[in-house]
Parts: C-alpha cells; sequence; structure tokens
C-alpha cells in the first residue's frame, strides 16, 4: 500500500449523527496530494470540506475509508500537522512572538527556549511582521493577525499544512498581499499543504491541484492540475490561460450546485 | 492621576454634603436619620468595636467568598465541559439561588448551633457562588471549537487545553463574576451577624445599635460596611488587571 503520495485518502465516506438520523457528508472520497504539494479544495457551502481538514488532522475517524500520512495511517492527532483557521484564533493574553511560539509548547522538540524563540521570529519577519513580536493581537489588523497565525501553524515545520479559508474574512486587498505572502513560506518552508476556499481565483494562484468537491455528500467530482515553471504573480491571474481555468471550474461548481449538467455547455 | 482619585473622592464629598444638607433641611432628629456629622462621634466613642468586628466580618466574608471561588469554578468546569451536567445541574442551581438565604440563616444556624464562625462562612459562601459557576461554565462552554482544535491537533491532552486555553480564556468572565460575588459575600456575612444572635461582627454591632436606640452608631456601621465593600472590590479589580489585565482594551 505505498504510493508516493504524502496525504493520501481512500474511499472514505463519513456521516455525522443528527437528531433526524445521520446526516451524509463525504461519499467516496478519494484525494492524494503528493510530498510538497499544494492542493485547493473548493466545492458548494457545507459540502463536506472542512470534514475533510478534520480528518486529515486526526481530529476526527471517518466511518469507512483510510487517511494515510505519510505511509502512516491517521487514526488520532500528530503533531506533524499544522492548521490555520478562517479565524485566526490567537490568545489574546499572550504576545504575538509567544502566541506563534505555541505549538513548540506541545509538541516534542529538542530546541531551547532561545532556539524556540529564534524560529518565530525567522518566521514573522518572513511574513512580514518583524518589530510586532511583542504586542498584542488586539493591536494588529486583522490580515496581521492572519499572518501571525499562519507563522504559528509553520512554526513546528509540520509535514502538512491545512488552510481552512484561512483568508476568507479579509478585504480583497489584504487577501492579495497574503497570497503572496503564502507564495514567499513556501519557497522557504517545505510543506504539504491543502486549502479549503470558496475563492476560484485564489485556488488557481496557490495551488498546484485544485479539487472540485460535488454538493453533500461530497466526492471528487473534478481534478485540476496547475502546472508549476514558474513564480506566480498577481498578473498571472489575467491572463487567457487562467480565464480558462477560472470557467472551467466555475462551471464545475455549477455542477456541484445542481445547477448545471455535466452535458452542458462545458466550456 | 489627578482623575483617578480627585474624582471618586470628590464625589463621595459631594454625597456626604448632601446627605447631610437633606438632614439639616428638614430637621430629621436622629431616629429618623442620623446626619454624616454625627459619625465621627459614634467612632470614636466605639472605635475599639469597630476594628474587633470590623476584622470578624472581613476574615469571614473573605473565607466564604474563597469557598465560593473554590466550589464556584469546580462546578462551573463540570457544567462547562459536560452538556449532561449542565442540564442536570442548572436548575437545581437556579432554585438554589431563588431561594432568599434571609430563610437559610435560620436553617443552618440549627443545623451547626453554637458555629458562629462556620455558620457565618457558610451563608458568605452560598449567596455567593452562584455568579462564579455561572460565569465559568459559560466561560468554557462558549470556547470557539477552532482554539480547542488548534491544540489538539497537535496532539495536546485535555488538561492540557484547560491550562493553556480554557483557564486563561474564562478568567475576564470570572473576575466580572468576582466583583458581584464580593459584594454578595458582604450581605450573606452581615445577615447572618443580625439575625443570629451571637454578637460578634459589625452586624451584631449594628443590632446592638438597633437595641439601645443608638442610631448614629447604626449609620456608622453602615458606612463602615460600604468601607470594607469598597476595600474588597478594589483588591478584586487589582487583581483582575494583574492576571486579566490583556482583556482591557487600549482607548484609541
Amino acid at each position: 500500500m505505498t504510493t508516493d503520495a504524502l496525504i493520501d485518502i481512500k474511499g472514505v465516506t463519513h456521516a455525522y449523527q443528527t437528531a433526524e438520523g445521520p446526516l451524509p457528508v463525504l461519499d467516496n472520497l478519494n484525494v492524494s496530494v503528493n510530498e510538497g504539494g499544494f492542493a485547493a479544495v473548493v466545492g458548494p457551502s457545507g459540502c463536506g470540506k472542512s470534514t475533510l481538514t478534520r480528518l486529515i488532522a486526526g481530529l476526527m475517524k471517518p466511518d469507512t475509508g483510510e487517511v494515510w500520512l505519510h505511509g502512516a495511517r491517521v487514526k488520532s492527532p500528530r503533531s506533524t500537522v499544522g492548521m490555520a483557521f478562517q479565524n485566526p484564533v490567537l490568545l489574546e493574553w499572550r504576545s504575538i512572538l509567544k502566541n506563534v511560539m505555541l505549538p513548540l509548547e506541545i509538541v516534542p522538540t529538542k530546541l531551547t527556549n532561545t532556539q524556540k524563540e529564534d524560529r518565530a521570529r525567522e518566521l514573522l519577519s518572513l511574513v512580514g511582521l518583524e518589530g510586532f513580536e511583542d504586542k498584542r493581537p488586539s493591536e494588529l489588523s486583522g490580515g496581521m493577525r492572519q499572518r501571525a497565525s499562519l507563522c504559528r501553524s509553520l512554526v513546528h515545520k509540520p509535514e502538512v499544512l491545512i488552510l481552512d479559508e484561512p483568508f476568507g474574512a479579509l478585504d480583497a486587498f489584504t487577501r492579495e498581499d497574503l497570497w503572496q505572502t503564502m507564495h514567499a513560506l513556501r519557497a522557504e518552508e517545505p510543506f504539504t499543504g491543502v486549502l479549503i476556499t470558496h475563492d476560484l481565483r485564489e485556488s488557481i494562484f496557490l495551488a498546484d491541484q485544485v479539487l472540485v468537491l460535488s454538493g453533500r455528500p461530497a466526492t471528487t467530482q473534478y481534478v485540476m492540475d496547475i502546472p508549476t515553471d514558474a513564480p506566480r504573480t498577481l498578473d498571472d491571474l489575467y491572463t487567457p490561460e487562467a480565464a480558462e481555468r477560472l470557467n472551467v471550474l466555475r462551471h464545475q461548481i455549477e455542477i456541484a450546485q445542481g445547477r448545471a449538467s455535466d452535458e452542458g455547455e462545458a466550456a | 492621576m489627578v482623575r483617578k482619585f480627585a474624582v471618586p473622592f470628590i464625589a463621595v464629598l459631594v454625597f456626604l454634603g448632601v446627605w447631610e444638607a437633606l438632614v439639616w433641611i428638614n430637621e430629621w432628629p436622629n431616629f429618623v436619620m442620623a446626619s454624616p456629622s454625627d459619625l465621627p462621634a459614634a467612632y470614636s466613642k466605639y472605635w475599639n468595636l469597630f476594628l474587633i468586628m470590623g476584622w470578624q466580618t472581613l476574615w469571614r466574608t473573605v473565607v466564604g467568598l474563597l469557598l465560593a471561588v473554590v466550589f464556584g469554578v469546580a462546578l462551573g468546569m463540570i457544567m462547562g465541559f459536560s452538556r449532561t451536567m449542565r442540564d442536570a445541574l442548572y436548575p437545581l442551581l437556579v432554585g438554589f439561588n431563588a431561594i432568599p438565604k434571609a430563610t437559610v440563616v435560620p436553617i443552618v444556624a440549627l443545623l451547626f448551633v453554637g458555629a458562629h464562625d462556620l455558620n457565618t462562612v457558610l451563608i458568605a459562601f452560598m449567596i455567593s457562588f452562584f455568579p462564579i459557576a455561572v460565569s465559568v461554565s459559560i466561560g468554557l462552554s462558549t470556547l470557539e471549537p477552532e482554539y480547542r482544535d488548534i491544540l489538539r491537533s497537535l496532539g495536546a491532552s485535555q488538561a492540557t487545553i484547560f491550562w493553556k486555553i480554557a483557564l486563561p480564556k474564562t478568567l475576564p468572565e470570572f473576575f466580572g463574576a468576582l466583583k458581584v460575588a464580593v459584594t454578595l459575600a458582604f450581605i450573606g456575612t452581615n445577615l447572618m451577624e443580625i439575625v443570629s444572635p451571637h454578637g460578634r461582627g459589625l452586624g451584631a454591632l449594628f443590632d446592638s445599635g438597633k437595641t439601645n436606640a443608638d442610631y448614629p452608631l447604626m449609620f456608622a456601621v453602615l458606612i463602615a460596611l460600604a468601607f470594607l465593600g469598597i476595600v474588597l472590590y478594589y483588591v478584586v479589580v487589582a487583581l483582575e488587571k494583574v492576571f486579566a489585565g490583556w482583556a482591557e482594551r487600549q482607548p484609541t
């Protein structure tokens, strides 16, 4: 059962138990992301994307199917995962530096306190937060808080970075800034990423593989590979190729929402 | 600095001035309402009693309050972490809180006859643990799931999540409740001291003022109680600044 995929989700089916009976959210879902790859997952609202992140993080177990990370089956949380959410969930009583250092207090590490601090400072300067180390989260803007949250999710050098709509609550300009920050982070930090998003432009700008999930219960409906030959710039979003990709994805989302059929006027 | 100390001080002076003026203008005799100018005489006459009884009231209130903190936090944790326990305990807790504590005083007094310190501490405790338990349980149960997930995904234990996130995040609510509980505990202590005839505490001094028709003494006791209440309240405020000062937003 060995593949070169770092994240391998095989035939996962899951249902939540509710008062009205089981609510199926994932149906025979297959996702595989190579080491160092970055996959974006898009799909209609409430289709089970967040459930997928919780499965990869080991926060819950699927009813059937298997989740594999780096050749090991995931059954419980593993410290090789980093998470960031739409809500930056920084601890208001800690400085930005101490917030970023939080995972290093949990994960077993051989680093000394000084090394931990250096590691956090290095990441903070990478995302442009140099000079804000001693500020409290409440003193920072929304975009800066999200940058700090990204640093926290990477500080323990996780193999897998799980991003659950981390830029969803930001204004358009801040969001584009953060996209570029993500590319800067990827250039410096080796990780395999899964990004949940509602923004198709975000998905093609950041990822090298875009997965479209069908409506609930979600299954993998469409996979688009995006070649990563050159460093991407925001200008790349306004090329004919980008427009073409966005069109295809938009159409796939319409299918997932049940608003268009497969035989329709596929772009 | 001037605003912080001068303004409240002036407010107290204005309050005393209005009180004095009201008594003078209406020509109320002492048995209707004593005036602030009667109080220094009462304090200088009974200063040793004020010290002794004030101390008795103070320490029993503080012990009752500490018990309320320990018990209230424990109860709040149980209700905050378990939905079942929350559903089970809430009606009991609300019902218990709805019982006027004045009616509990004779019951407790009969239950532990003669154990005056214990009785008083018990009433102070019973009247003040409710807000603490409720605020801690709400603080814990409204913790956003993402906070939990951030630590759980790293393999942190429930205890670690509690110490690193749940507890500090609940502190602002806890101190809010503690400010309410402080004044409640004073009410509890005095309830016992006034109703139960043991002759201890400021409540007993108030009672003796009543039986001896020494009206200025009664008012002097009330002011002394208010003073103790203010002192304890600001002790809590100081603790809040130390432990939950981060929750205070800087004015921009």
